[in-house]
This record gives structure tokens, sequence and C-alpha cells, in this order.
């Protein structure tokens, strides 16, 4: 399929092709810059070669011009360099918000994956093309990192947090996943592939295999087990923060500060209650650190997300 | 050069002999020679790491070694060759052999320190040695946690015991020659006549002094994790990763500026030395060490632009680096320019002064692309980083050092070395260098990530160059050795001055006498006087 000494990575995705355009700018400065420095080198080298023992060139003490020439231009240069890499950044982190989201989880020595619709995959990622995706990323035990060349994009996947990474992908087929951060024994073998499919194609796939529960509604079971239902209701007898449309929403707390409810708030308002309290209630509740898995986590987070989806801005009481 | 070419009577190599006489020696010659000969001995063990790594990359299947065994393998490379070669290698030889001599002083300030850093010095390395032998450790020389406080199975704690006995050791080279620098400068001799590899070493110095405590705060912290589950970067006891990586970063980014500042302060003296000529832009070459030395302490978080740090910290960081790639271009523009009408002489010293520049220039320039945020996402973690990193201390520090320790080898033991057989190494050492790092940058922006045991089949070609460059860069580090052991009896005397250079340590025997210079030179002159009025110079030697 590819050739044996492939010199340049295929671009399929929307990203990939302007990080290419970056990568181009700069291997045309430092191309530039590197012939300057190699021609002059060799052009004095020659040019001023020693030709008898006793020759002494006069000595010369330096420009002022020519400093300021040669820091000015580098300047703008690396300027430029650093105004177009930081607004590609920037686009990195920022997914459109009607991005398809799925879940990874990155363990010794794997990667698991969980579309919204329920569909599970281990060491691979199917997408469809032409659809922005957002993956929320997390690792359940040391760093690793999602990388997909073909995308340009990479993304730790840091143990104790959710970090977050989205694509388009511009072209059908199978594509190198990676573990980029080294994570132990078979970091090497932490490696799987993406598949980028036609729309078509994807709805099907997500339909095939073992039916499965949508990551919602696996998270509402759990919620109902775990107990979290006791308090979180309208009819409880503890008071705890109503959860419906919570999601995206700003939270005010105990301390005074506010916060957005995102994945991470709702991640770290389960294992570490105690740390962001709510205003107006009292820090009762449990931790579930070591009762919940990563992947649980994340279906918890996905049915309190389905508690807003559909009714717009319910409790706008907050702020 | 002079027709009289004599060895002096009694110098510092022959003025005691026995094993006691170099142990319990507090000259800094002697203790230069005791770093270079245990340094030597790390520079080939971690090179050695390195060929088993090349050769079990030369299939793709990892099939050679067992994974674990690979990434033992590019941990003790690294550590190894960074905390034990690159870090002390031209400071503690050749900055310990010449800060004195080119300041025309007797000695550093604390000539006892100065043996005890040696002392610690080895001990560290010997803790290496141990850990390499009990079987090694497999964390990456970047000991990220939590994998190294608490998932990993290997000797993690005698390997940072290791790297912090060796801190003190930088610390303490650091302050003598601070102290030395300020306090013991020849009279006459004032900071701006100073050689600009002796302000090289002083911002070094500024480095040692203040990244090395932290990192042995932040090693002795991963230890306390790993010891006594005292909760700092594990998530899983309430700690935080990432913490880590700033905490460590801190330092080894800095690191790099001491692994490349004194190279550029070498290649500042051999410039000079074989174009015969005066240093174009002095002022600007001794402060842009300077500001390498400060803005490299600012540009830390661009090893994390993908480790979730927030996207506007993410955005400082590459500003600072982009900031300190400025110093470090006025450096070449200005080697460059002092080539400019000089009597350019091709000795071997001079021929790893203009690779360096060469090399130093590529990877001074790859640099930007991993300061260049979204590009970084795509190429940090890769093969790149490697070929970058690469190109700057090996192609960088390594060629400098070797250029120096010709530069100055007449010197050091008093005879020449065989300029043909060093011309055809440094050759060798050029090619094979190319060989072995620029497929990898190739390699880096194809996708394939770094410390990989096993890769995917389209990876193999450039792997195969890759490996192959790298034997025929591993002759080019041993013909030297073969030849510079055989030098240092056999070959010819070389006289007090066999360059013809400028500087105080040429104004004395060849080796010198234990102190130095029979009377305290008196300086009236700048650096690199080549071609300045006669009566002038006449005035400055003392």
């Amino acid at each position: 399929m590819r050739s044996s000494l492939p010199l340049f990575p295929e671009q399929a995705s929307t990203f990939a092709e302007r990080v290419d355009a970056l990568y181009y700018y700069l291997l045309s400065v430092s191309g530039f810059f590197v012939l300057l420095i190699f021609a002059l080198i060799f052009l004095f080298a020659i040019k001023y070669r020693r030709r008898s023992e006793g020759e002494q060139p006069r000595p010369i003490l330096g420009s002022l011009p020519l400093e300021v020439v040669w820091i000015a231009i580098p300047f703008i240069l690396v300027m430029v360099m650093f105004g177009w890499g930081a607004s590609l950044y920037f686009t990195a982190f920022s997914p459109p918000a009607d991005a398809l989201e799925i879940f990874v989880v990155g363990k010794q020595w794997m990667w698991k994956v969980q579309h919204p619709e329920g569909r599970r995959e281990i060491n691979e990622l199917h997408v469809p093309i032409g659809y922005p995706v957002k993956l929320t990323i997390t690792s359940q035990d040391v760093i690793h990192s999602f990388y997909v060349p073909a995308f340009r994009i990479k993304m730790d996947a840091v143990p104790g947090r959710y970090t977050s990474a989205w694509f388009q992908a511009s072209k059908t087929g199978t594509f190198h996943l990676f573990c980029a951060e080294y994570c132990g024994t078979a970091h090497a073998g932490m490696v799987g592939q993406v598949v980028v499919m036609k729309p078509s194609e994807y709805e099907q796939w997500l339909r095939t295999g073992a039916p499965e529960e949508p990551l919602a509604a696996a998270g509402e079971r759990l919620f109902q087990q775990l107990g979290c239902s006791g308090c979180h209701s309208p009819n409880s007898i503890v008071r705890a923060p109503p959860l419906e449309g919570i999601y995206g929403k700003p939270v005010p707390l105990q301390s005074g500060h506010v916060v957005t409810a995102d994945e991470s708030y709702i991640r770290d308002s389960i294992l570490l209650p105690q740390k962001d309290v709510v205003a107006g209630y009292a820090p009762v509740m449990p931790t579930f650190q070591g009762r919940i898995s990563e992947e649980e986590l994340m279906q918890i987070i996905a049915y309190i997300r389905s508690l807003g989806a559909g009714t717009p801005e319910p409790r706008k009481a907050a702020r | 050069m002079s027709p009289t070419i004599a060895t002096p009577r009694e110098h510092y190599l022959n003025v005691s002999y026995g094993i006691k006489s170099w142990l319990l020696t507090t000259d800094h010659k002697r203790i230069a020679l005791l770093y270079l000969a245990t340094i030597t001995l790390l520079f080939f063990m971690g090179g050695a790491a390195a060929v088993l790594m090349r050769l079990e990359l030369l299939t793709p299947q990892g099939d050679m070694v067992q994974s674990e065994t690979y990434n033992k393998l590019f941990t003790i490379h690294g550590v190894v060759m960074i905390f034990f070669f690159l870090i002390p290698s031209i400071p503690a030889v050749l900055g310990n052999f010449l800060i004195p001599m080119m300041i025309g002083a007797r000695d550093l300030a604390f000539p006892r320190l100065n043996l005890a850093s040696w002392y610690l010095f080895t001990i560290g390395s010997v803790f290496t040695l141990v850990v390499v032998v009990m079987g090694g450790v497999d964390t990456g020389w970047t000991f990220y946690t939590p994998f190294s406080s608490t998932y990993s199975n290997s000797y993690v704690v005698p390997t940072i015991v290791g790297i912090f006995v060796n801190g003190f050791s930088s610390i303490l080279t650091g302050l003598n020659f601070i102290v030395t620098i300020h306090t013991m400068r020849a009279p006459g001799l004032t900071w701006f006549r100073l050689p600009l590899f002796v302000w090289a070493h002083y911002a070094t110095s500024m480095i040692f002094i203040l990244g090395t405590p932290v990192i042995a705060i932040t090693l002795s912290l991963v230890a306390l994790e790993r010891l006594f589950g005292v909760g700092i970067f594990d998530p899983a006891l309430g700690g935080d990763p990432i913490l880590f990586q700033h905490l460590f970063w801190f330092y080894s980014h800095p690191a790099v500026y001491i692994m490349v500042l004194p190279a550029m302060g070498v290649v500042s003296e051999l410039i000079t030395a074989f174009a015969k000529k005066r240093i174009f832009g002095y002022g600007f070459i001794a402060f842009s060490s300077i500001a390498i030395a400060v803005i490299g302490f600012f540009v830390w978080g661009h090893h994390m632009f993908v480790s979730g740090q927030s996207v506007y910290a993410s955005m400082i960081f590459s500003f600072m680096s982009m900031l300190v790639a400025i110093p470090s271009a006025v450096k070449v523009f200005n080697w460059t320019a002092t080539l400019y009408k000089g009597s350019i002489s091709y000795q071997s010293p001079m021929l790893y002064a203009l690779g360096f520049i060469g090399l130093f220039t590529i990877g001074g320039l790859t640099g930007l692309f991993l300061a260049s945020l979204g590009l970084d996402i795509h190429v940090t973690d890769t093969y790149f980083v490697i070929a970058h990193f690469h190109y700057i201390m090996v192609g960088g520090t390594v060629m400098a050092y070797l250029g120096a320790i010709h530069y100055w080898f007449p010197k050091i033991t008093g005879r020449m070395y065989p300029e043909g057989w060093a011309k055809f190494s440094a050759l060798v050492i050029f090619i094979g260098f190319n060989l072995t790092f620029f497929p990898q940058f190739l390699l880096g922006y194809l996708g394939m990530p770094r410390r990989y045991h096993f890769y995917p089949e389209e990876f193999q070609v450039l792997n195969v160059m890759s490996s192959a460059g790298a034997s025929i860069l591993g002759v080019g580090y041993v013909v030297p050795l073969i030849y510079l052991i055989w030098s240092m009896r056999y070959a010819a005397p070389a006289g007090p001055n066999p360059w013809g250079a400028t500087g105080l340590e040429w104004q004395t025997s060849s080796p010198p006498p234990t102190h130095n210079f029979e009377e305290t030179p008196v300086v009236t002159q700048e650096a690199y006087a080549y071609g300045m009025p006669e009566e002038d110079i006449k005035g400055g030697r003392g």
C-alpha cells in the first residue's frame, strides 16, 4: 500500500493540512539559514584559507548595524512561528460544539474506547469522515499519550484528570494509533488503528456487534446502583444539588468561586466531593474513589450530561 | 612551530608519582584528568547502550532483546550520557583545567572542594554502575510519574541517589568557578578581557547553582513517594503527576544550556585561534551566554504542550522558547563573521569547531519546530525530538568537546597527537553523525514515537540508515581514544604554544608547572588580540 521509504506522513484530517503548512514555513526558514551558514562557512573557508605561516589578518571588532540586522530578522521570523503555531494550538484545543464525543481510557497497555451509543472497542477507533470528533481522554494508571500521526494530533492521557483533543477526519482508511508517552514494558505494543469510514458505514458499524447499552443508559443504571439517586433526586430526604441541566453551566461554590460543570468538574465531584462544594449545601457526600472505574465514571458523566439535553437551561438560578 | 621544542623538566604530571598523589591531589589540572578518565569510561558505557539499541532497531520486530531490556537500555543511555557525561564533560574536564590558567591564577578558589566534587561525581556514577549490575532501571531518564514513583519494578531509588549525589558535584563545581572568576583574575584582566570560554562557564555555573537543587529536590520527592507512599505525584495518593513534569523540566531544560554553553565557549576559542582573528562582536557573544542562561529558566513548559497544561501557559512558554533562539543565532552569526577575512587553517580542532557550527545550526533551527505550538503537537515525543536534541548535544556539545580535547591536548600532555588521524576521525564522526540522526527527523515527522522497542515496517529503511550511521559514528569515537592514549606517551613534544594562539594558558610551558605560571601574568589587552599592535601585546605578557 505504501512505499518502503515514505518521507512524508499521510494527511487524513483537516488539521493535518494546516500543521503541514506551518511545517513548510519552518522548513523554508530553516533551509534558508542552514544554506546561508553552510555557504558562508565554505566560502570563507576557501577564500580566506591561510596562505603563509606568518600571515596576520587585520582585526575586525564587530558591527553594530549587522548585529541589529541579525537580531531583528530572526526575531520577526520566530514571532511569525509563534503566532502561527499559537493559532493552530488554539484551534486544536477548541472543539466545535457539535462534535461527536468519544471517551478514551488508556491503561497499561491498551486503549479502551467508548462511543456514546454504547459501542466499545479496544485499540481501535472508528470514526466517520467529515464530522468533528472530540475525544475525552484519561488514564487509569500511568501517563500515556494518544497519538494519530495522520491527523497530526496527540494528547496525553493523564491519570486523575481529563484531557481532550479533537479532529475532523478528511480521508477514509486505516491509520496508526500510537501511545507516544513512555508507559512501561509494552509501551511499543500500545498501538492500534483509527478507522475512518463513510458516515453511513459508521452508522452501520455502530449497530453491528453485540447490542450494547448507550453510555448514558449505562450511567443511569450505575447512578441507581451506587445510590447516587438516593440524594440527588427531587424527593430525597438528604438535600443534594439537583443535576438536571447542570452540565456546561456555571456552578457557584461554597468558596465563592464559580466553576463550569464540565467533565472534569463532575469527575472531581464524584471522586473528591469535598474539593468543590456547591454553595448552600453541606459537604456530606461520600467519595467514590476506588469504587468506580474510569469507564464507569465516563458513563455516569454521560448520564448527567443527558439530563441537560433537551431541557434548555432549566435551572438558571446559579449566577 | 618553535625551533627548540622541549618539555619542561618539572611539570604538574611528573612532580609526584603514585596513586595517592592523584587521588589526594588538589591541583585543578590533575583533578581535570581524573574527571577525564571517569567520564571517558562513562561515555563509552552510555555509547555501548546506544549501540545495542541501534542494533535492535535494525529490524521492526524487536527480536534481539526483550522490551524490558530495551527500556533499560535507553534509560541507562540517557542517564549516563546526560548526568554523567554531557553535564560534567566540558566544565569538569576543560573548565577545571583551563579556567585558572585562562585567568592567570594558580588554582581554583577552593582546591579541596574541587577534589570533593570529583569524589561526589565518582560516588554518583558508582551508584549508577551498581544499578546496571543489579538489573537496571526502566523509567527513561525523565522519570515521569506516576510510572517512576509507583508502577516501575526496577531500581529507581538507587538511580535517583546516584543523580542526587552527582548533583552536589555540579553545584560545588559551579560555586568554585563563580568564586574563582570573581576573585582570582590576574592583574589587568577585566571582565571584558576574559576569554569567552570563561564567560560561558560563568553562565553555566549560574545554572548549576540555581537549577541543580531543584532536580535534587524533585527526585528526592519521587523517592519519598516510592518508598513511603507520600502522595506528591501519584493521583491515586492525592498527588499531581504534572507537577513532577514542571519541577523536572525546570532543571532539565536549563540543563541543556549547561551542556551547550561551555561548548559555545570552546567554539569561540577555536574559531579565533584557527582564523587568527579577533572574535567578531565580543560583547554580543558574551552577553548572549548570559541571556541564554537567564531566558533558559523560563522555557521549561515547552516540554509539556500536550500534557494538558493551560493553553495560555503554553503560549508563554512558546514565546520564551522563541526568544531564547535569538542569542543562539547571534552567536552563530558572530562566529561566521569571525571567519570573514581571517587566515583560516584546518587543523582538526577547527574541523570540529566548523562541524559544531553547522550541526548546532540545524539543531537550533529544529528546536523552533518544537517550540511552535501547533506543530509540536505532532512532533513531540517522536524521533523528531530525538534527532533535534542529538544535533544539539552530540552534534554540538560532543563535537566541541572533542575539538577542545584536541586543541588543548598539547597543553594538557605536552605532546602533539597525530594530525592525520585526527582529521580522519573528525570527518568520520561528522559523516556518521549525520547519517545516524538526520533520518530520525524524517522518522519523527512520519510519526514514529520515541522509546519504541519495535515499530511498523514502513519505518525500517530509515532505521537501518540510522543504525548504519551509528556504526560509523562508533568507529569515529574509538579511533581518537586509541591515538590520544598513544600520544600521551609516544607523540612528539608540542611546545608551549603550538597553535600560535593568544590566551594566558598558552603563555606557560606545556605541560604547565603545578602552579601554572612562574610569575603572575599582567594583562593589558583584550582576549583574542590577534593582529593587535605589537607593543600592546608586549605589555600584556608578564
